[in-house]
Formats: structure tokens, C-alpha cells, sequence
């Protein structure tokens, strides 16, 4: 079966089994109303770079960002407890495909948080939502999920090779909100973390989501986004093969 | 060292042949871990300490021996899933190492246990996407899956969510999984698990089947008598080694045991059980407290009948029932293994 078959196949299954899960249906309720209302107060109170549209779509791409991480991390901690992660493994499909088909999924589910967030944001505290380039605000959102579910596919590879590596989602949640200028704007970070936020994909798809909204030039963060979805890919390819290999020599695979 | 015995079948020096479908030559694993918060002590166990053996096309071969006894890791190993500390393996003439995948297109791998499903999606759901992952062609999966669901007598029950299947169910839908593909090979980790009576001997009947239809398969079992029902050869492991390889009958043979008396008895003082031990020919006393019974159970190195001996010691007891019999597969393995100072029961 091509790559893409297994991509679909297992994007829709993980996506089935992901809004199955009760503690997601819960953080996808509430998380929107959170990060919205952090929107709001952060940038009324505060000096202002960018429109409370804009504000609001930085705490939505927050929201992208954490159940990518999240999703990804408890659908593959979910399958060593299932036992499903060894079979995953023994399938001749390269592993490459279907992990990236879970972290899509998430990064998928991800995209109701910005949408849930901005409308909050609206509902709740009066600001207008404005998208000056309608569609490469719709082009942004695509590419968003698309890289950030290739940059799940590397950090995937830490619960290949480590049982608790659970406990890393919760390390990298705030550091990519801060390092991605999706609160405070990059230009305020130290200089030698801009380098940082250059790799990581939730910095150009906010870039490339404010400038559609606002109507500035939205082709150059687009580019540079899925620049950093093509390294990611070609990264992860090769990393996943030599993950699998280590693993089977560590016995990682199993719970126990 | 507990150099394994081989009764029957091939030498330990395997050759390569069309018939061979696995083989096994000197197998070993390690696994390395540690301990202690400040001071690390790095910990190795050999769970696997050079098996060997080989499974010709077609026939089931059963791998028995207590928990901890390394049947996983060897399954493991032959899966690809665990890459040996040395020695090496090949499946179908692939070696485990180096052709993992041309082995993962060609071997089915069924766990026992509620693990390897996807809890929350249905039957149907499950079986569709291990279809996908195993490379089953779009346009052949609908009628695959419908005919391993039909194999395991699943196919009424596919649309239900997995997390409400019976632990019967989910083995029979493990099996099915491990089919999807057609695999020549099968490798079945103690598929009757958990599982009641009548389930076990559906999943019995199911691998009898296959092997007839041609298929390979190696199954590591804790049931003596699933091990002798179906396998063609069988390897007995504890401690990480081969003690014994053969048929059914020539382990039974290779224990020294030739006939098995068993007593319900009451009012049995340990006393009288010394006695019995000490009777010629007795080559072990057991004992199993049932209610406010006792059974015993005497293993001699003679056919002839002592049946009197035994009687005549146990004068003063209350016997409710007496028997001799045969040893079973099950007589040979307990003896083998405690050989070995290591019996774990289920």
C-alpha cells in the first residue's frame, strides 16, 4: 500500500480513537475558553504589537501546539499500554508513516482549538475576527498541521526509546509558546534563542496566520514554514529507522 | 550448564534447507538495566542463554517452560522485535538481524492477553488498520477481514468497541489480526491465556487448521496438554536453555518416571508420607491439599504395580480413591524443570 494510504488509514482511525478519549473531550471544552480569555487580558492590559484578532489567534496556535504534543504523547503512551506499539513496529510499513499518522491526527484535532479559541475570543470578549487573505490564512492553517505533525514524528522518537518520556510533553509545552512568539513577540526573546525559534514550525504558521489576518505579506513565513516541514520530514525518515533499530536493541518497546 | 537433550528430530547443527521455516542456532539475549537513585549498579540478565532448535514447514512447534524461562524473548528474537545479544536466527531463510523486513512481511505474531488491540475502536476498526500497516491491497481488505472474522467466529460481534469483548473474544480477535496478511509463518505467545475452556479449544481447533492448511507455527504455551494436542515437537526451556527437545512422547520417555500412582487420601501424617518415599522404585512423593484431602501423587521408575506397597504404608489412613496411570507430558516437564531447581506453576 503506498505511504499515503497507511497516512489516511491511520489518520482517520487515530483520529476516531483520540476524540474517544475523555480527558481530550474535556481539555477541548475548556482549554479554548482558558487561552482566550489569556488572550484578551494579555493584550488589552498590555502594549500592544499586534490586533486582539492576531492576540487571539497566537493563544489558538498555543492550543495547537499543546494537543499535538499532548495527543501524540497519549496516543503512543496509550499503545506501549495497549501493546499496540510493538505491533506498530512489526508491520512492514516504515515506522515513519504510521507515527506520522497519529501525530496528525492531533495536530488535526489541534485546528478546533484555534477555530474554538478565536471564537471564544469573539463570543465571549468582543473581538472581531478580521482575515484580510482569507485563503492563505486557509493555506497557513494546512501547512500549521502538516509541519507540526512532522515535528511530532521527531519528538515521537524519545517514547521509542524511553518508557516515561511522557513526562517530556509537559517540559515542552510553554518553552515552544514563548520561543514561537505566540504570547510575547520573538523580538523580545534573547538573542541567541531566535536562532531556536527559526526550526520550529508553530513560529512561521503564527507568523503566516497574523499576516494573512492583517493582510501584510504572508507568502514568506509559508515558505519558510514548510521549509522547516520538508528538513523535519526528511529528519524524521532517517530518524524513526535508526530509532526502530535502537529500540529493538534496548528492548524499549514494551511497558515492562 | 545444562547441555539440552535432543530425543528426537534434528542435530543441533542446522543446515539450511527448503523445509526448514525457522531456526534458531545458539540464541542469546541480555538485557542491561540499572538500579539505585545515587549510586547507579547497571544490572544484566541473561534471559536467553544460546537456544537452538529449528521448525520444519508446516509443522507447529510448542516452546513450554515456566514464567521466566525466556519463551517471550525467543519469540521475541524470531519477530524481530528483539535484536539478539548473539547467535542468530532466520525465518523462511531471512535472518532476523539483517532482513527484518522481508521476515515482518512473512511471519503473523499473535500475543496472548488483553494487549494489542486498540481498546476503543471496534473489531472491524482494528482489522482494518492492521490490514493497511501489513500492506493487504485496498481492494482486498473488505473480504480478508470478513474472512478472518468468520475464521474466529467473530463476524457478528465486529461492529462492538473491543474494550466490551470477553478476553475469549479479544484472542480470537489477536488471531484473526495475525492472518490478515496470509503469513506462511505464525508466531502464537501463549494464545489461550486467560482464556476459558471451551474458547481454548475453539483457538486450538483454529491453529490445527492452519498447520493442515500449510502454515508454520510456533507457539509458546503454559498448557501441557495444548502443547501435546498440537504440536508436532516441542522444546522444553527453563533458565534461559533448551532441557529437552522431541515429540510429545519421547519427552515423556526421557523422564525416568514409568508410572504415576495417585491416592485421595485423609489423616495422612507426614510420617507415612517419608515412608512412601522410601519405598523401592519411588522416584518422587507430591502432595496437593484438596479441601480437607490430600492428593498424593507417586512417581516410580517401575512399571510393575505398586499399588500393594503402597497400601500396606499407608495403613492408618483414610484413602477415598486410588489410581495409577501413565506419566502425562505434564509429569515429564515438572520433573525437567525441577531439575533445574525452578518449577513456577500458572
Amino acid at each position: 500500500m503506498p505511504p499515503y494510504g497507511v497516512i489516511r488509514a491511520g489518520w482517520a482511525l487515530h483520529l476516531k480513537s483520540l476524540s474517544m478519549s475523555t480527558f481530550f473531550v474535556f481539555v477541548y471544552l475548556v482549554m479554548p475558553v482558558l487561552l482566550a480569555a489569556i488572550a484578551f487580558y494579555l493584550f488589552r492590559n498590555g502594549a500592544r504589537h499586534v490586533s486582539l484578532f492576531e492576540g487571539a489567534l497566537g493563544t489558538g496556535m498555543m492550543g495547537l501546539w499543546s494537543t499535538t504534543l499532548f495527543g501524540a504523547g497519549e496516543a503512543l503512551t496509550r499503545a506501549r499500554r495497549e501493546g499496540t506499539l510493538e505491533l506498530m513496529v512489526l508491520a512492514p510499513t516504515p515506522l515513519f508513516y504510521s507515527v506520522f499518522a497519529i501525530t496528525l491526527a492531533s495536530a488535526t484535532l489541534g485546528l478546533y482549538s484555534i477555530a474554538a479559541t478565536t471564537l471564544c475570543a469573539y463570543l465571549l470578549f468582543g473581538v472581531p475576527i478580521e482575515i484580510a487573505q482569507p485563503g492563505w490564512f486557509a493555506a497557513g492553517l494546512l501547512v500549521s498541521v502538516v509541519s507540526l505533525g512532522l515535528l511530532g514524528v521527531l519528538l515521537a522518537s524519545f517514547f521509542f526509546l524511553y518508557r516515561y518520556a511522557n513526562a517530556l510533553t509537559n517540559l515542552l509545552e510553554t518553552p515552544v509558546w514563548l520561543l514561537c512568539g505566540l504570547l510575547i513577540p520573538v523580538a523580545l526573546l534573547p538573542g541567541w534563542s531566535v536562532p531556536v525559534s527559526w526550526i520550529l514550525a508553530p513560529t512561521w504558521g503564527i507568523e503566516t496566520l497574523r499576516a494573512a489576518a492583517s493582510g501584510s505579506d504572508a507568502v514568506r513565513p509559508l515558505l519558510a514554514e514548510i521549509g522547516v516541514g520538508i528538513a523535519y520530514l526528511l529528519l524524521g525518515l532517517r530518524v524513526l529507522g535508526w530509532v526502530e533499530r535502537l529500540a529493538c536493541v534496548r528492548a524499549s518497546l514494551p511497558l515492562a | 550448564m545444562h547441555p539440552a537433550r535432543l530425543v528426537d528430530g534434528p542435530g543441533r547443527h542446522l543446515e539450511v534447507t527448503p523445509q526448514v521455516a525457522i531456526e534458531a542456532h545458539d540464541l542469546r539475549r541480555t538485557y542491561r538495566t540499572s538500579t539505585g537513585t545515587f549510586r547507579r549498579r547497571r544490572i544484566e540478565i541473561e534471559a536467553v542463554r544460546g537456544i537452538s532448535f529449528s521448525v520444519l514447514t508446516g509443522q507447529i512447534f510448542g516452546i513450554v517452560g515456566p514464567n521466566g524461562a525466556g519463551k517471550t524473548t525467543t519469540i521475541k528474537m524470531l519477530t524481530t522485535l528483539l535484536q539478539p545479544t548473539s547467535g542468530r536466527a532466520r525465518v523462511l531463510g531471512f535472518d532476523v538481524v539483517h532482513d527484518r523486513q522481508e521476515v515482518r512481511r512473512r511471519i503473523g505474531y499473535v500475543v496472548g492477553g488483553d494487549r494489542g488491540l486498540y481498546d476503543r475502536l471496534s473489531g472491524y476498526d482494528n482489522l482494518r488498520y492492521f490490514a493497511v500497516l501489513y500492506g493487504v491491497p485496498g481492494g482486498e481488505q473488505r473480504r480478508r477481514i470478513g474472512s478472518v472474522l468468520e475464521l474466529v467466529g467473530l463476524e457478528k460481534r465486529a461492529s462492538e468497541r473491543v474494550e466490551g469483548y470477553s478476553r475469549g473474544m479479544r484472542q480470537r480477535l489477536h488471531v484473526a489480526r495475525g492472518l490478515l496478511h496470509d503469513p506462511p509463518v505464525l508466531f502464537l505467545d501463549e494464545p489461550t491465556i486467560g482464556v476459558d475452556p471451551v474458547g481454548a479449544r475453539d483457538i486450538r481447533q483454529t491453529v490445527a487448521a492452519l498447520a493442515a492448511a500449510g502454515k508454520t507455527v510456533l507457539l509458546t504455551t503454559h498448557s501441557m496438554i495444548e502443547a501435546e494436542t498440537l504440536c508436532k515437537r516441542i522444546a522444553v526451556i527453563a533458565q534461559g536453555r533448551v532441557v529437552v527437545a522431541g515429540s510429545a512422547a519421547a519427552i515423556k520417555d526421557s523422564g525416568t518416571a514409568r508410572a504415576v500412582t495417585e491416592i485421595l487420601a485423609s489423616d495422612v501424617s507426614e510420617a507415612t508420607l517419608q515412608r512412601l518415599r522410601g519405598l523401592p522404585g519411588v522416584l518422587a512423593v507430591s502432595t496437593e491439599v484438596r479441601d480437607l484431602t490430600l492428593m498424593i501423587r507417586v512417581q516410580s521408575t517401575v512399571s510393575a504395580d505398586l499399588t500393594p506397597a503402597i497400601l500396606k504404608q499407608l495403613n492408618g489412613a483414610r484413602i477415598l480413591n486410588l489410581s495409577s496411570r501413565q506419566p502425562t507430558l505434564e509429569d515429564a516437564y515438572i520433573e525437567l524443570v525441577s531439575d533445574l531447581g525452578r518449577v513456577e506453576p500458572n
